[in-house]
């Protein structure tokens, strides 16, 4: 039979493996009657934790995922008939790899940021956040650019969830090379050795004790005399980013299941996730959001049907389910932040451990629902339903 | 002396060792030892995995510095890896 071909996808094998430990944790959580998150607390992950493959976790955020689910009103709302609420925590181990970063100083004192990663989730913005926050100036004045890979320095693929830890990581060291070369320029202006100048807050300023008596400079008027005291200021990094900072989500879900037709429909959600830190919180929640709606697409409704020929029955997207805007409710993203003492700025990659837990959530909250436990994906009508009469008959 | 954990798969070369001890400055010269003590140890690892030194995972590590107290886990590919 000519099935279509399988590739690497977002956290590729973690939430098919998450579905079978946290629907497990659920089941055993039920059989010695301890609330879901003290159980998942006990056993929590934390600094100095070995992973079954052998290294030991640095900070790490589950047990603070965790006690933000406890401390969100979602956990204890009451529930409506037919209607179950189930909890599942999801991990990835996120990547660093090989980024490159290029920042350009231009004679307004604007900046040009240029990358090599297309944009998928929002990372220019946040390329360009750093670049500002390294530089002391307003956002609006850093141009992010998103260059093919013949023009900017080599960079490894976007994915992996790296691109915010590690491009951005560049283009902090990108950024800290022309702050070197504006302290050399403001040097240069005032006559003196580079040492006798600091910079803070987007502007030269006499270093403590250098004895010089000098206005600071700010980087848009070093910007402009650039021409006579050197020429053009930019600043390049490559890096290969060590450290990349795994990350855990605890997700909860309600769900109202149709006893009669055996829908299921998500009535509320929450995602909460550690982000190391959130450089774009908003786009941040984006992926928490994206992630949860991919992975309640793959809950309830994804799949591939075959005929006994072999034919695919949904090739396309009418009959492809995945769950749309209107399929869902606003998913709430709650930020939690456990720096990752790797980066600069404490950054964990956030992308793909969205997409971790909402399967066993799902499948958790039907079982709260129905008492129908869901061993298979999807949970949609025809099989729970199935699953519904069968246990109606025993 | 540096620490190496031997994963399971792989512990039928190392004479079942869990762990053994090795003396070495970096990746490379860990498994130059390694051979040197389990011969075959390197073909049985493959060209495709990872390596944990004291808890951080390396994708290419062949010249990073181990330390005499480090412990370096290597993580074979489980499939694939090409």
């Amino acid at each position: 039979m000519n099935k279509p071909k399988v590739a690497a996808y977002r956290a590729p094998g973690a939430p098919q493996v998450t579905f079978a430990m946290e629907s497990l944790m659920d089941e055993l959580g039920s059989a010695l009657e301890i609330d879901p998150i003290d159980l998942r607390l006990v056993n929590a992950a934390k600094k100095g934790t070995q992973l079954p493959y052998g290294p030991r976790f640095k900070e790490v955020g589950m047990v603070e995922t965790l006690e933000a689910a406890r401390a969100h009103p979602h956990w204890t709302a009451p529930l409506g008939p037919n209607q179950g609420r189930g909890l599942a925590v999801g991990f990835w181990f996120n990547n660093g790899m090989n980024s490159s970063a290029d920042v350009h100083l231009t004679e307004d004192g604007t900046a040009v940021v240029v990358t090599g990663n297309p944009d998928i989730g929002g990372s220019r913005t946040s390329m360009a956040i750093m670049c500002a926050e390294e530089l002391g100036i307003d956002v609006e004045k850093v141009r992010p650019v998103v260059a093919d890979t013949e023009t900017a320095g080599y960079t490894d693929l976007t994915g992996g969830s790296r691109v915010t830890f590690a491009t951005g990581w560049a283009v902090i060291e990108a950024s800290r090379a022309v702050v070197r070369e504006l302290r050399a320029r403001a040097a240069k202006i005032w006559e003196c050795d580079v040492e006798q100048v600091d910079f803070a807050d987007g502007r030269c300023h006499p270093a403590e004790g250098s004895g010089l008596d000098h206005q600071p400079l700010t980087v848009a008027e070093i910007a402009r005399q650039m021409s006579r005291t050197g020429g053009p200021v930019n600043g390049q990094a490559q890096l290969m980013a060590r450290g990349a900072g795994p990350a855990f989500a605890t997700h909860l879900c309600d769900v109202e299941v149709d006893p009669e037709t055996g829908k299921v429909d998500v009535v509320r959600y929450t995602a909460i996730q550690d982000a190391g830190r959130a450089i774009h919180p908003s786009y941040v929640e984006g992926q928490m959001q994206g992630g949860a709606a991919q992975g309640i697409g793959w809950a309830l409704n994804e799949e591939y049907v075959f005929d006994d020929q072999g034919r695919l029955e949904n090739p396309g997207f009418l009959d492809y389910r995945m769950p749309v805007a209107s399929d869902l409710p606003m998913i709430d993203a709650v930020i939690v932040e456990v720096p990752n003492p790797s980066h600069p700025y404490g950054v964990r990659g956030v992308g793909e451990t969205p997409i971790v837990p909402p399967l066993a959530a799902v499948a958790n909250a039907v079982h709260q629902a129905t008492g129908v436990r869901m061993v298979s994906l999807p949970i949609s009508p025809p099989r729970l339903l199935a699953n519904l009469m069968e246990k109606a008959s025993a | 002396m540096t620490t190496v954990a031997i994963p399971s798969s792989l512990r039928a070369h190392c004479q079942h060792h869990e762990f053994v001890e090795v003396e070495a400055g970096s990746v490379r010269a860990v498994l130059g030892a390694m051979e040197a003590r389990f011969p075959g140890f390197r073909a049985a690892l493959g060209d495709s995995f990872a390596v944990a030194i004291d808890g951080e995972v390396f994708q290419d590590a062949l010249y990073e510095p181990v330390a005499a107290d480090s412990e370096v886990h290597f993580l074979p590919a489980l499939a694939g890896g090409r």
